[in-house]
């Protein structure tokens, strides 16, 4: 306890120290964060849910926060349901005759941006038995035009997309809905009239019980924290559950790999000969071994679970480098007169590899392993790149994959890439960063330098 | 009083009623060889490194003997073969009659038990991670000390025993927190721990600052004759060994050359290498800037390709051809209990 | 400063900086060394004696706080001189250094006659065939058979590595040589060797040695003149003869009593109690505490006293 009271204080004297604990601290409070707050079933829920968990959301759009720094801001997502009780939002139904009752919907709202909005449609849920409501759209804008939308007869479940109406765009004279409807008639570029918009549903049902109700969906051109993909998913939800996974396979990664190099590299130089011979082979030929095309081939003909790949990555990484590392390190160790002391006395075998070669050789482990943590971080990342991220959890690399094959770079949507590559990197920083302070303070020979 | 004549004699003693007293053989070293193999590209045989060849010895309770050689004399290798670290070639070493090559697991543990080892290098010898406190139970754990108390307070009699008091402050702490001295009484202290019959002693001071080698050198004497301990002092520096050692052997590639009590040797040095080494002995004087020593030439010779005869004869002056390089000497008695390896005396 | 004076060192002091504070390892010493001669500086290890040696050779490391003093040689005042010109005119050139373990740090890949033939190329700016020229030379002033310059340093024995060490040092033909513990790893035949060589370089070479050490008893092997360092500063210096004789301070004469010897019946005594740290060494006598002579006054600085030609820095022998 006292040994890791000394150790914080001497970190706290290395800036990259401090600097490096402070990016790992919000990564973990990330991580935390995002297992608390969105729980597993309902992040997997959220991301692989399907339209009806995201169809709100605008497409490939970048962060509402992106606003702060333009000088035309672009429009959010503004959304009218009849259902919600609001004072923007009213429906009424009176009885026309025997047989026909009108029923009107308004949706008021309030547009104050500088850009028009990515497209506009209208969700209509209609209960009848046999003869479906006849509904016309009216668009009144701030200076009293109103303007005829269309008219259609409402299935169960009906969508009205502005871009699709034929007849519309040809009243608006080829220009696209959801740009004619909102541009200032007196200008002769296409500039937004800001102030209250309504939108109106006037619909004639025929029956007695049948009913309308309506969801008006202006969709904008930036969206929450992270912005969306290209099947309009917040990002939020892969960037904050990303972490924790990122975070957990990194570890995972680092610990499995260089503790059991590590043992399996003490076991040999102490027993020597046929056993050291063994582990020397084994490592060469491994090393030879392509990883990438072998963690390929299980990607496709296994399972591209994450936890798969890692469990390979482990394996194929303890007969690794590191082996060698260690051996040279550990061979020196064997030699040292406390060892000897130690045989002299009578101590076993693995008493001494566990209780005096290793202990040895954690000033030299903890430092790589921390520096490890972020090089796994990365090969799943790379991995995900290749198509063999993790079918059903959201992770970095998953996003950089879908950007990528999304042509998100081509079409300057670069916070798509940048996101999560911005959290790849602080990860690699804030490890690298400890762990090279750590490497100082285990071993001072390298503080001179 | 032993070499080579009386061993079935005293190996007799040992056996007979178990006594301990000071002319009963505490260990007795037969004819041991020590011979490491030399492989070419991991495998095939390259001859061997004859780092112990023929040394015969015996070492009685209370006993105290110093090994006195260069580097690569092999005086380690015995050493360490002595401890149980290196296995004969051929010969035997017994301890109380037994003979090592025989014992097995539990066997080995009470005979690692009673020697206790004192290393060159003090700082090396103690684990960098280790408290005192760790490093002392350590010995004490592997040999069956489950009761704490017990090994708290065998560990607390050790260390006040090598004078480093108040215990409490040293436990613990860690080896590179202590100065030399401290350091290498706390190896001395890990020796005593299992009440050891025996200490072997490796150069213990040789890398100690001159202020501190009389210190643990007189510590050690201490101890010896407290505990009536039998020693084996292992060095290359023959000042030392007569603060500490009454009877001293000279080794030379390999074999022992000179087996004499220490003033004999010191007053009548007998094989042309001790005479050399006496020679290049300095006390502190002024005078010594003034003369060039006499130094043998050449260099020890190698182990593998040991000289044909007295592996002394290359560099030696008082040669006599066709014999030194011809056959190996036999021991000469040159005064009582003064034995010399060396045909000058035939 | 008499003609036959060949290094002068003045109130030298080299202050380290560490974590703990200021480590006080060279703190105002002063010594002559008269050419042709050899001194031997006299410790035990953490007195500062391996710091005195940088500070002469200005070898310094990184965290240096204070390097100050006078430091004369031939009358020169070296320590006015920029690096530059230190490395140029002083460094190999007048003074070169044999550092300790140096035998263990020669370069694995490279031969050793072409290592001894370095610093006449860096200092000497001599073309590689005539500093092979100088490195055969010198070996055969320290006795290395020829054949050696083409061997690499893993076949050579101790003795024999140190030999090449010290040729390394001598091939610029500087005046002086500091050599820091030379034999302190080697066998005692291998010892009495390099005693010899270093004997008849003195005298074939007309060389200078300062030889550092914490072995009394090889170092009488050298010596024509001893001081005696503890605790970062000068206690005692003054002829060999005299000294070994009869030393002055009492931490000599303890040092003395803690040698082993070969020869005489004296039973070797030990100083109790460490060193102080020379971070904060304490005022007064900084033996004070160990001096089995100590009285009132020892806690006031002690005067350096001179009589006879020697120096000590003690109380008890101000008249």
């Amino acid at each position: 306890m006292n040994n890791l009271k000394r150790s914080l204080r001497e970190m706290a004297k290395f800036p990259s120290a401090v600097g490096g604990g402070i990016v790992i601290a919000f990564l973990v409070f990330l991580a935390i964060y995002a297992v608390v707050s969105i729980p597993y079933s309902e992040a997997i829920r959220l991301w692989r849910g399907g339209e009806e968990i995201w169809g709100d959301n605008p497409r490939i759009v970048p962060p509402a926060w992106t606003n702060f720094f333009r000088r035309e801001k672009q429009p959010t997502t503004i959304i009218r349901n009849s259902r919600d009780e609001s004072p923007m939002t009213s429906k009424t139904v009176t009885e026309i005759s025997e047989d026909m009752w009108d029923v009107v919907m308004t949706f008021d709202f309030d547009y104050n941006f500088d850009a028009f909005p990515q497209d506009l449609i209208v969700f209509m849920e209609a209960t009848f038995v046999e003869k479906g409501p006849f509904v016309s759209l009216f668009w009144i804008t701030p200076d009293g035009r109103e303007i005829r939308l269309g008219e259609v007869t409402a299935k169960p479940s009906e969508t009205y997309r502005f871009a699709q109406d034929e007849r519309l765009l040809r009243r608006l004279k080829g220009v696209a809905p959801q740009i004619a409807l909102f541009a200032d008639p007196e200008k002769e570029t296409p500039t937004v009239l800001k102030g209250r918009y309504q939108l109106q549903i006037a619909a004639v049902t025929f029956e007695e019980s049948a009913d309308l109700e309506a969801k008006f969906v202006a969709y904008g051109t930036v969206h929450g924290l992270a912005g969306t993909d290209h099947r309009r998913r917040d990002l939020t939800v892969a960037l904050l559950w990303g972490t924790p996974i990122a975070l957990l396979f990194g570890l995972l990664a680092a610990l499995g790999t260089s503790v059991i190099t590590m043992t399996i590299a003490a076991v040999g130089v102490w027993f020597g000969g046929a056993v050291d011979e063994l582990i020397q082979r084994i490592t060469e030929v491994n090393m030879l071994l392509p990883t990438l095309p072998i963690l390929i081939m299980v990607g496709t003909f296994q399972s591209r679970s994450i936890w798969v790949i890692l469990g390979w990555i482990v394996l194929l990484n303890i007969f690794g480098g590191g082996i060698k590392g260690f051996r040279a390190m550990f061979i020196q160790i064997k030699e040292a007169p406390y060892i000897e002391a130690a045989r002299s006395y009578g101590a076993s075998s693995w008493r001494i590899i566990f209780l005096y070669l290793v202990p040895r050789i954690i000033p030299v482990l903890i430092p790589n392993l921390v520096i490890g943590i972020p090089a796994y971080v990365f090969l799943e990342a790379s991995l995900a790149l290749l198509g063999l991220g993790d079918p059903v959890l959201p992770t970095w690399g998953k996003l950089i994959d879908d950007a990528r094959s999304n042509g998100a770079l081509y079409n300057g949507q670069y916070y798509w890439v940048l996101e999560p590559a911005v959290l790849l990197m602080l990860a690699g920083l804030g490890f690298a960063m400890v762990g090279f302070a750590l490497d100082r303070i285990f071993n001072p020979r390298l503080r001179e330098v | 009083m032993t070499m080579l004549t009386e061993t079935a004699q005293t190996k007799a003693g040992a056996e007979g009623n178990g006594s301990k007293g000071r002319d009963n053989v505490l260990l007795s070293v037969q004819d041991l060889r020590v011979w490491f193999e030399l492989r070419r590209f991991g495998f095939g045989h390259a001859g061997y490194v004859r780092a112990v060849d023929g040394v015969t010895f015996d070492l009685h309770y209370s006993e105290t003997i110093a090994i006195v050689g260069e580097s690569g004399c092999g005086k380690s290798s015995l050493m360490k073969t002595i401890l149980a670290l290196h296995r004969p070639t051929k010969g035997d070493i017994l301890f109380e009659g037994q003979s090592l090559n025989e014992l097995r697991g539990r066997e080995m543990q009470t005979y690692r038990a009673q020697v206790g080892y004192v290393q060159q290098d003090p700082y090396g010898a103690l684990a960098p991670f280790m408290s005192i406190q760790r490093i002392l139970e350590e010995p004490q754990i592997i040999n069956g000390i489950r009761s704490k108390p017990e090994r708290d307070a065998r560990l607390r009699r050790a260390l006040e025993e090598v004078k480093m008091s108040p215990v409490d402050d040293f436990l613990p702490k860690f080896p590179h927190m202590l100065s030399g001295g401290q350091q290498q009484r706390v190896v001395i202290a890990r020796a005593m721990l299992l009440d050891p019959k025996l200490i072997v002693a490796d150069e213990p001071v040789s890398m100690l600052d001159a202020s501190v080698r009389v210190e643990i050198l007189k510590l050690l004497r201490g101890l010896q004759e407290a505990h009536d301990l039998a020693v084996i002092y292992i060095t290359h520096d023959l000042s030392t060994v007569r603060y500490f050692s009454e009877r001293v052997f000279v080794m030379y590639a390999g074999k022992i050359v000179e087996n004499s009590r220490i003033n004999d040797l010191i007053r009548n040095p007998s094989h042309p290498y001790t005479v050399a080494l006496l020679a290049a002995t300095s006390d502190p004087d002024a005078d010594n800037a003034r003369r060039f020593r006499d130094v043998p030439p050449g260099e020890p010779p190698s182990l593998v390709n040991p000289p044909r005869g007295c592996h002394f004869h290359p560099r030696c002056a008082r040669m006599i051809a066709g014999l030194c390089d011809v056959e190996e000497p036999p021991y000469f008695e040159t005064e009582p209990e003064h034995l010399v390896a060396c045909w000058v005396y035939k | 400063m008499p003609e036959t004076t060949l290094l002068h060192v003045e109130d030298l002091k080299l202050y380290f900086r560490t974590g703990k504070g200021t480590v006080r390892a060279v703190d105002s010493v002063n010594f002559d060394l008269e050419s042709n001669h050899a001194v031997v500086v006299l410790g035990e290890s953490g007195c500062g004696k391996t710091s005195l040696a940088k500070a002469l050779l200005r070898l310094l490391p990184r965290n240096v706080e204070t390097y100050a003093g006078k430091i004369y040689l031939n009358g020169t005042d070296v320590m006015g001189f920029n690096d530059d010109e230190y490395r140029r005119q002083v460094r190999w050139r007048k003074m070169s250094m044999v550092p300790q373990a140096a035998m263990n740090a020669l370069n694995p890949v490279l031969k050793v006659g072409d290592q001894v033939a370095e610093p006449s190329i860096i200092h000497g700016a001599m073309r590689k065939e005539e500093a092979m020229e100088q490195a055969s030379k010198m070996f055969q002033h320290v006795g290395v058979p020829q054949d050696f310059l083409h061997r690499y340093a893993f076949e050579l024995s101790g003795g024999m590595r140190q030999r090449v060490a010290i040729a390394m040092a001598l091939v610029t033909w500087p005046d002086l040589i500091v050599l820091d513990e030379p034999t302190s790893a080697l066998d005692v035949l291998t010892q009495a060797n390099i005693f010899n060589v270093l004997k008849g370089l003195k005298g074939e070479l007309g060389l200078s040695f300062i030889l550092i050490t914490h072995d009394i008893a090889t170092s009488s092997e050298l010596a024509d003149s001893v001081a005696v360092m503890y605790a970062g500063q000068i206690v005692e210096t003054g002829d060999a003869h005299r000294f070994f004789a009869e030393p002055l301070h009492p931490y000599s004469r303890k040092l003395m009593d803690s040698v082993p010897r070969l020869r005489g019946t004296q039973e070797p005594d030990f100083i109790v109690g460490q060193p102080p740290s020379l971070i904060n060494p304490p005022t007064g006598c900084r033996f004070a505490a160990r001096c089995p002579q100590s009285f009132s006054r020892c806690k006031e600085e002690p005067p350096t006293v001179k009589h006879d030609g020697r120096t000590v820095k003690c109380w008890l022998h101000r008249k």
